[in-house]
């Protein structure tokens, strides 16, 4: 039986199709139907009469977000953890990448790098016990402050000590798995121009700045364009495993309040018309991300 | 002159490893702290004399675990759920990245299937739509609840798709001279091809699923049916509670729950191995994720 070419290419075309299938219906059904969810953020949504019979009530969840006290809270602490995190984590991840390149001994190179990238592989679950036993009120870091005579501090439990808290342990979780892409960058900086400028007599502080930086630039940019991307989300699983309502007036982000309100407290057409609207910001952050760094660098995202 | 420079630099190459070494400490030292507890006698840790060296060495958390049902189910309900969830993921996003590397031109379609991909990515329904879908397909409290929503990762479809195309296009073209249709080409030529990168999916779905939490507090209702994390999420609690609520060590010690410390301490232990086990191979595959993450097109 002879194949003609068109038969073959009829045949690669069902194939195709009958590849993209399986994919296909789970994308339709777990990530296309909640979208149609959205009509109950314009709904006065009740699980019993479903989103057909639900209903519409127009803006009206929207309106009253708006003039709610507690969204600009929310938002302003979602912000402040969330850009903190992106500034603080950057800088970080540069410096130990840098730090980390000067290190000569294999071994001791090797186990600081398995050390530091684990922290990023374990849940917040997990995590949150970690710093939850350093950080209470006898644990050891409060041990180390009582004996350098500074009094206790509450930090799980004070609403100054919280946003700091949380950026900078989730700095502590990242920063090392972060500088494995800016450590691949620095070294495919030419080592002879590192010779060359120490030749000319800069210091190491000289080199650092008018050498490995420049050449790391192109990877921060992209880097630095791609976290735009993560400004609305403070991280739901951190947040969530160490807040309390004590530290609700500097914990609460957009993530745990719409889980709060809207999931438990089961105000679902409010919980939605929140969530939409960090969802169609997102979008938009996203887009411009990948905008950006496409016309920075020639990468993008997606 | 010179030998004063050579002093200045050892001096900096000294400060150089001390500063790593302390960084290296800092994420050591904390992860170190639980393994100690669950070391120790809880009256000990009770009294917070635990620091980095088990105080009274026992095994008596570990020996308590052994026998701690509620525990092991929700270990188990992990382990299966990490095994379906790969295979899920695999079967999948494999076959979806072939057709997807042709141009619109030879698979007719292409860009209306990318572009329902790419929209996924960048909208979503969000947490409560996801929550009342899942609920009315009756999934609440079932281990499908964990497994089916993210049964398809959108990112790893393009990383794959991505990876596919950096393979050489004469590879193909001989193995359609050959007679060879799609599906073999895909399971002949371009997955054995593709090792480094579908292990590096198989690992970062792995340590997803293992670690997830939120999905068991989202869609599972009975503690009965928690998975590992969410399970060690729900016994931290109480202690979570008291901890930050500020109380001083003498009335914390009166109350029982806080003698389960290093209970709770080697219940982390136990839960991280599994991860301990397969790190190796996540550092190996570490630097391929992230290479080809930031795809260049």
């Amino acid at each position: 039986m002879l194949k003609t070419k068109k038969d073959l290419t009829r045949y690669s075309q069902i194939s195709y199709h009958l590849m993209m299938l399986p994919g296909m219906f789970f994308l339709i059904l777990f990530s296309y139907v909640p979208m149609v969810g959205i009509i109950m953020a314009f709904q006065d949504f009740v699980p019993s009469k479903g989103l057909w019979g639900s209903n519409f009530v127009g803006l009206k969840h929207f309106i009253y977000m708006v003039q709610l006290p507690d969204i600009v809270k929310v938002i302003r602490n979602t912000l402040i953890i969330s850009i903190g995190k992106i500034l603080l984590g950057t800088f970080m991840a540069i410096a130990f990448s840098i730090l980390l390149n000067e290190i000569r001994l294999k071994f001791f190179k090797k186990t600081v790098q398995t050390i530091v990238y684990l922290p990023h592989f374990l849940s917040w679950v997990v995590l949150a016990a970690v710093v939850m036993n350093m950080f209470n009120l006898d644990g050891p870091i409060n041990q180390f402050i009582a004996s350098i005579g500074i009094p206790k501090i509450n930090f799980l439990g004070n609403n100054k000590t919280f946003q700091p808290l949380l950026i900078s342990t989730d700095v502590w979780k990242e920063f090392g798995y972060n500088s494995i892409v800016y450590l691949a960058a620095i070294t495919t900086i030419d080592p002879g121009l590192h010779e060359a400028a120490a030749i000319d007599g800069a210091s190491w502080w000289k080199r650092v700045w008018h050498v490995t930086l420049p050449g790391m630039l192109p990877i921060i940019t992209l880097m630095a364009a791609m976290s735009l991307t993560g400004i609305l989300s403070a991280g739901f699983d951190q947040v969530y495993n160490l807040y309390s309502p004590i530290v609700y007036e500097t914990g609460d982000t957009l993530d745990t309040y719409v889980y709060r309100i809207g999931l438990v407290g089961r105000q679902y057409s409010f919980g939605s018309a929140v969530g939409l609207c960090r969802s169609l910001v997102g979008t938009i952050l996203l887009l411009t991300s990948n905008w950006l760094a496409k016309e920075l660098t020639d990468r993008k995202i997606f | 002159m010179v030998e004063n420079k050579s002093v200045k630099s050892k001096i900096r190459v000294a400060v150089i490893y001390l500063i790593v070494l302390l960084l290296g400490l800092s994420c050591f030292l904390p992860l170190w702290n639980v393994v100690a507890i669950s070391f120790s006698k809880s009256a000990a840790v009770s009294a917070n004399r635990v620091n980095f060296w088990p105080v009274d060495f026992t095994l008596a958390a570990y020996k308590k675990i052994l026998d701690d049902a509620q525990f092991w189910r929700s270990f188990v309900i992990s382990v299966i759920r990490v095994v379906i969830a790969l295979a899920l993921n695999l079967i999948l996003v494999v076959p979806m990245a072939y057709p997807l590397t042709k141009n619109s031109k030879e698979f007719k379609g292409r860009n209306i299937y990318m572009n329902l991909l790419i929209f996924a990515m960048l909208f979503s329904g969000g947490m409560i739509p996801s929550y009342i879908l899942v609920k009315n397909l009756g999934l609440i409290n079932s281990i499908w609840a964990l497994i089916l929503p993210g049964a398809l990762p959108i990112f790893d479809v393009i990383l794959l798709m991505n990876f596919f195309l950096g393979n050489p296009k004469s590879l193909e073209e001989a193995a359609i001279i050959d007679g060879a249709g799609p599906f073999q080409i895909l399971l002949k030529i371009l997955v054995p091809c593709s090792k480094s990168c579908l292990a590096t999916i198989s690992l970062f779905s792995i340590v997803g699923s293992w670690n997830d939490f939120y999905s068991g507090l989202i869609y599972i209702q009975k503690p009965v049916n928690y998975p590992i994390m969410t399970y060690i999420q729900s016994l931290s609690v109480d202690i979570q509670e008291m901890l930050r609520s500020g109380q001083t060590s003498q009335s914390l010690a009166n109350i029982t729950e806080l003698s389960n410390r290093n209970l709770n301490a080697a219940k982390i232990v136990v839960a991280v191995i599994p991860l301990l086990m397969i790190y190796p191979f996540l550092q190996k595959y570490l630097v391929t994720g992230i290479v080809v993450g930031s795809v260049k097109e």
